[in-house]
């Protein structure tokens, strides 16, 4: 599946849910879900603080493609981690460039997404592009 | 008293959130303005508007009026000596600032000791902080024990280290997590007794305790409007005349100056405006004289009567949630008694307090996650974030219990 399919998966499966009670429970149990990072990659260097809550990305490269993983010791946090990895992850640097934000926005999270939470996700996105650039500027160089 | 007639006097508490009634607990944050405050707000917004102290026509005239009119409102209020005393600024942190600046470049010389507590919040840590890098003094910690209180006994240590006395100790009145009520009286007798003046974090005090200036013998004692019902941007420095007198202004400008020369120099002006450059914030000045009248209007005895209730309520019922514990304790400590007002900090076992607050948001109940702008102090019981409920005197226990039922519910789900 590409991202964008990926994307639109996730967008119909929110569309399912009324109201808000019913995102955070279906985000929560996402993040429950969610395999914990093991304490070798809970390291400093992936650690994002934010005032509200922390997170870690773990990155990989395997055959010219990316691979996520990720933690939050806030559930509903760890929830959008989780289909921030499942959108990102096993994909080339380029696709990730390439593509867009609009699901979330669409699924009605981007609050979740501004500065001001200072929950680490804005962070954590700006990660993941971070290491896309990073490894098709090492690719093309 | 009446919480219904008081609560109906507050437009913002009459409105819904997500189709829920709002449940306002995040009042430590800010508080919500009385309908007497909106008017003169609405009133000078609207009309009412001219910039004061320097013309002759009417709307200055009536503007100038309000400024100094809510001036003598806030000295009868905190009983200070004079008028001289009470500095308009635009807040706690603002004050704070003002505060550093000033007396660091008049008294503080390299070397010389800055005390702070372990309790404080932001506002209070860096602007002395960067003091000490301007004048090269150093910063010292009284630092809390386990459960958040102060030994004086170790305040005495400080303060008793051979060398010159500390020339300052910055404390709070209230902790923004604790809700503890400091002993102010005890710790300023012995600060005193040392030589060293005492500068009071008021931002939490001022909301739930009666502040008499003199009496508490406090050198200088600052606070916020907007956390006493009153506009934000507006807030209040305290200062005894003696050292406001001495102490050289901050910033520059219009409304602070006798004289100004491009050949002489300028001359400052008398206190208070020595210390009020440009064009001040008169519109929420006058909202804060509203808002100080309307507190004056309230009967104290019977306010802290029913804050103490809703300490004692909000204590029982959560303390009866399983793995929750709730940070400041009332109690006696090294011989002094502590009180707490309604602001529960909390962490609760299984639960982050982020996931707590986005939930409780959705229910319609304002509450605060994270580290409450007091990273020190949450460094030193270990936690990353806390939950915070806090209470202001228009809060009903009906709520109160809205709060924790509802906090129960979210438990269920998250563990």
């Amino acid at each position: 599946m590409t991202i964008q399919e990926k994307q639109q998966k996730v967008v119909e499966e929110f569309s399912f849910l009324e109201d808000w009670m019913d995102k955070y429970e279906y985000l929560i149990e996402l993040g429950k879900n969610l395999p914990p990072l093991d304490d070798s990659s809970k390291q400093e260097k992936n650690l994002i603080k934010g005032c509200q809550s922390r997170v870690w990305l773990d990155v990989r490269r395997e055959n010219g493609k990316l691979f996520f993983k990720a933690d939050s010791d806030a559930l509903i946090t760890k929830g959008i981690i989780s289909l921030l990895v499942q959108v990102f992850s096993g994909h080339t640097p380029e696709e990730i460039l390439d593509s867009n934000m609009d699901f979330i926005e669409k699924i009605g999270l981007k609050d979740h997404l501004s500065p001001t939470r200072a929950n680490g996700l804005l962070s954590m996105i700006q990660q993941i592009q971070m290491y896309a650039l990073v490894a098709n500027t090492e690719k093309s160089s | 008293m009446n919480i219904s007639q008081i609560r109906a006097q507050f437009p913002a508490l009459q409105q819904k959130v997500y189709g829920k009634p709002l449940v306002y607990l995040d009042n430590s944050a800010t508080t919500q303005k009385p309908e007497s405050v909106l008017e003169v707000l609405r009133e000078m917004n609207g009309g009412i508007n001219g910039n004061i102290h320097r013309a002759v026509h009417y709307l200055s005239v009536a503007c100038t009026e309000r400024y100094d009119k809510a001036r003598k409102t806030i000295r009868d209020f905190i009983n200070a000596a004079s008028e001289n005393e009470i500095i308009f600024t635009a807040g706690t942190t603002a004050s704070l600032n003002l505060l550093a600046f000033s007396f660091g470049q008049t008294y503080v010389r390299p070397g010389d000791r800055i005390i702070i507590t372990q309790t404080e919040h932001h506002s209070n840590i860096v602007p002395w902080q960067m003091m000490c890098q301007r004048t090269g003094a150093l910063l010292e910690v009284w630092e809390m024990d386990d459960t958040g209180a102060l030994d004086p006994k170790k305040l005495e240590q400080i303060l008793d280290k051979p060398g010159d006395p500390p020339k300052l100790l910055a404390i709070t009145h209230i902790s923004n997590v604790l809700g503890i009520v400091n002993p102010l009286a005890e710790i300023i007798r012995i600060a005193h007794y040392y030589q060293v003046p005492v500068a009071v974090d008021g931002a939490q005090g001022i909301v739930h305790q009666k502040v008499d200036v003199r009496q508490m013998d406090a050198d200088f004692y600052v606070f916020s409007g907007h956390k006493l019902y009153g506009p934000t941007g507006t807030g209040i420095l305290y200062g005894k005349e003696k050292y406001l007198e001495e102490m050289v202004p901050w910033q520059g400008g219009g409304d602070m100056i006798e004289s100004v020369s491009l050949e002489k120099g300028t001359t400052y002006a008398q206190l208070p405006l020595k210390f009020e450059a440009g064009t001040a914030n008169f519109t929420g000045v006058a909202g804060l004289g509203a808002a100080v009248e309307f507190v004056q209007g309230l009967d104290n005895g019977s306010i802290e009567e029913y804050e103490k209730t809703l300490t004692e309520k909000g204590l029982q019922l959560l303390r009866e949630i399983d793995g929750c514990t709730i940070y400041g304790m009332p109690g006696t400590y090294y011989g002094q008694v502590y009180e707490k007002i309604p602001v529960f900090s909390m962490s609760i076992e299984g639960a982050h307090p982020s996931d707590i607050a986005m939930m409780l948001d959705k229910m319609g109940i304002a509450a605060r996650s994270g580290m409450l702008c007091a990273e020190p102090l949450l460094a030193r019981l270990n936690l990353t974030s806390v939950l915070r409920a806090s209470f202001a005197l228009y809060n009903t226990v009906e709520e109160l219990h809205f709060f924790v039922d509802s906090l129960k519910k979210i438990l269920k789900i998250l563990r």
